[in-house]
């Protein structure tokens, strides 16, 4: 029975919006559980909706520190797209744009899922037949990708500078029209309701602090709300991830931690209708539905879990902006925020079983966690419940590095600040 | 952010490229040791606080410096040449003054 429904609505508008139940309950934490999740940011919390949802295992709690979808999850801009190169990448998103497709449905809960496409421009000839690489090997794979020329992107974008004088001339792109823009936070408060209605318990205000252990066998935490115990560990915490991995005794990981600025400017008229991104650089940008410009470009390029950013990257980004769009300039930027992401050494994110007896461990998504949301869950939620990876997830695993099976989209090497 | 470089003071971070953590230590070239290469290539101590790490006054007089910078603050606590072989300039002079 949907609780969201025209005829819920109703009924309660006219009983004047006070009996509405709260999204999720405020659970004391109990003494154990069958299994823990660390972080209750979007990756933690689908996992725990599909832990429940499709293995039954709801005796689970979602450790938060802050507030429920506090950290990267209410922090990014919003894009979903799947145009990924290598096979390992493009079936894994493949899989999450399928979820994303259904996901309003599903958690009976509009998180606003808007396929407006997704448009990478090409500035050079080289970079054109790159795209046009990239775009076959999508399509190899069942992913929907097209080229387009300057005409169809002039047609699609006024705003853009298309002209022969623009800084970087635009030569073409590659449009994946089945990408778009979801509402982030409805993402984490759907999948927070939809596994607190399944029986698991969503703890926030409760800091992880350290494990405790069973022999060699990670058999629960300690918490700034008391010690609780779990057969199965799992640790979703983006860029705490080697905070929280240090807690465990692992001193090194194959991650660095990276601010990632983001922007939003005063809400305009409708401007664009689609998620653009500059090929001559790195900026990406879509209008959120209350009209305001999201943008936001490269991380800042140095160790950091300050949730933000120095100038130079703002001084970048809007300049950028304006190659791109000149008829920008006297728009008036409202905010500007970061957030610490988990640059992994090959740019791909890492889902596996260990690396302790006891423990699972969802990372180094960089800074493109937010269109993996439901597939990074889902495929979390198979690991933990049947102790090995689905095939979507079994290349992401942590000793790839180690074994020179490293999934490297971009070919930057071992360079996080790079990917 | 502002970075000192021991010649050339106090300059914005824009000046300056980031060579990541330099805790990491290089095996002999020849070395065959496949662990080291391992830890060297791909592991990160990552600290949420002083961080060990390297950046080239690129945009400047060029020299390799090894900075202690809070990743939570961006506080930076102390920049030296990264190759102990280096003298700053003052402390150069000084010795070439020597008759």
């Amino acid at each position: 029975m949907a609780e969201y429904s025209a005829l819920s609505l109703l009924a309660n508008a006219l009983k004047g919006n006070k009996d509405w139940k709260p999204a999720w309950r405020k659970p004391d934490p109990k003494a154990s559980y069958d299994v823990i999740i660390i972080g209750g940011g979007g990756h933690g919390l689908s996992t725990a909706y599909y832990l429940a949802k499709e293995h039954g295992i709801t005796n689970v709690a979602v450790l938060e520190k802050g507030w429920l979808g506090s950290g990267n999850v209410g922090r990014n801009t919003t894009a979903v797209r799947s145009n990924y190169l290598l096979p390992a990448n493009t079936r894994f998103y493949e899989h999450s744009m399928k979820l994303w497709e259904n996901l309003s449905h599903e958690l009976n809960y509009n998180v606003m899922f808007s396929q407006r496409g997704c448009l990478n421009l090409a500035h050079t000839p080289a970079q054109f037949d790159d795209y046009a690489r990239r775009g076959n090997a999508m399509r190899h794979l069942g992913v929907d990708a097209e080229l387009m020329t300057p005409a169809e992107i002039k047609r699609l974008i006024p705003a853009l500078d298309i002209s022969g004088d623009a800084r970087f001339p635009v030569i073409g792109g590659l449009m994946q029209r089945r990408a778009g823009t979801a509402r982030h936070d409805a993402v984490a408060w759907g999948y927070a309701r939809g596994a607190d209605r399944r029986g698991v318990d969503i703890i926030e205000n409760c800091e992880v602090t350290g494990f405790l252990r069973d022999g060699d066998r990670i058999s629960g935490v300690t918490t700034s709300r008391g010690d609780i115990r779990a057969r199965k560990v799992a640790v979703a915490v983006a860029g705490s991830t080697g905070r929280v991995m240090q807690m465990a005794g692992v001193e090194t990981m194959p991650i660095e931690s990276h601010v990632l600025q983001a922007f939003v400017t005063e809400s305009l008229k409708p401007f664009i209708d689609t998620v653009v991104t500059f090929g001559m650089g790195h900026f990406y940008m879509s209008q959120s539905d209350k009209g305001g410009l999201v943008y936001g470009g490269d991380i800042d390029g140095y160790n950091s879990y300050a949730q933000r950013g120095n100038l130079p990257i703002v001084d970048e980004v809007m300049s950028e902006m304006l190659a791109l769009f000149p008829g920008l300039g006297r728009v008036r930027m409202l905010r500007s925020w970061g957030g610490v992401c988990d640059m992994s050494m090959d740019g791909s994110p890492i889902i596996t079983t260990g690396p302790l007896p006891g423990m699972y461990l969802n990372c180094g998504w960089c800074y493109g966690g937010f269109k993996a949301t439901p597939a990074s869950g889902w495929c979390f939620a198979w690991t933990i419940a049947k102790d090995q990876p689905h095939e979507f997830n079994a290349p992401f695993t942590l000793d790839r590095f180690h074994r020179g099976l490293v999934i490297d989209d971009k070919g930057q090497g071992a360079n996080p600040r790079l990917h | 952010m502002l970075i000192t470089c021991p010649y050339c003071g106090p300059r914005d971070v824009i000046e300056y490229t980031y060579q990541g953590d330099g805790n990491r230590e290089r095996p002999d070239p020849a070395s065959q040791n496949f662990e080291a290469w391992n830890a060297y290539v791909y592991d990160r101590l990552n600290p949420a606080g002083d961080h060990n790490e390297i950046w080239q006054h690129s945009g400047g007089c060029r020299a390799h410096l090894r900075v202690v910078r809070n990743t939570l603050t961006h506080e930076i606590s102390s920049v030296a040449f990264a190759s102990g072989d280096h003298h700053a300039p003052a402390a150069r002079r000084k010795a070439e003054d020597k008759p």
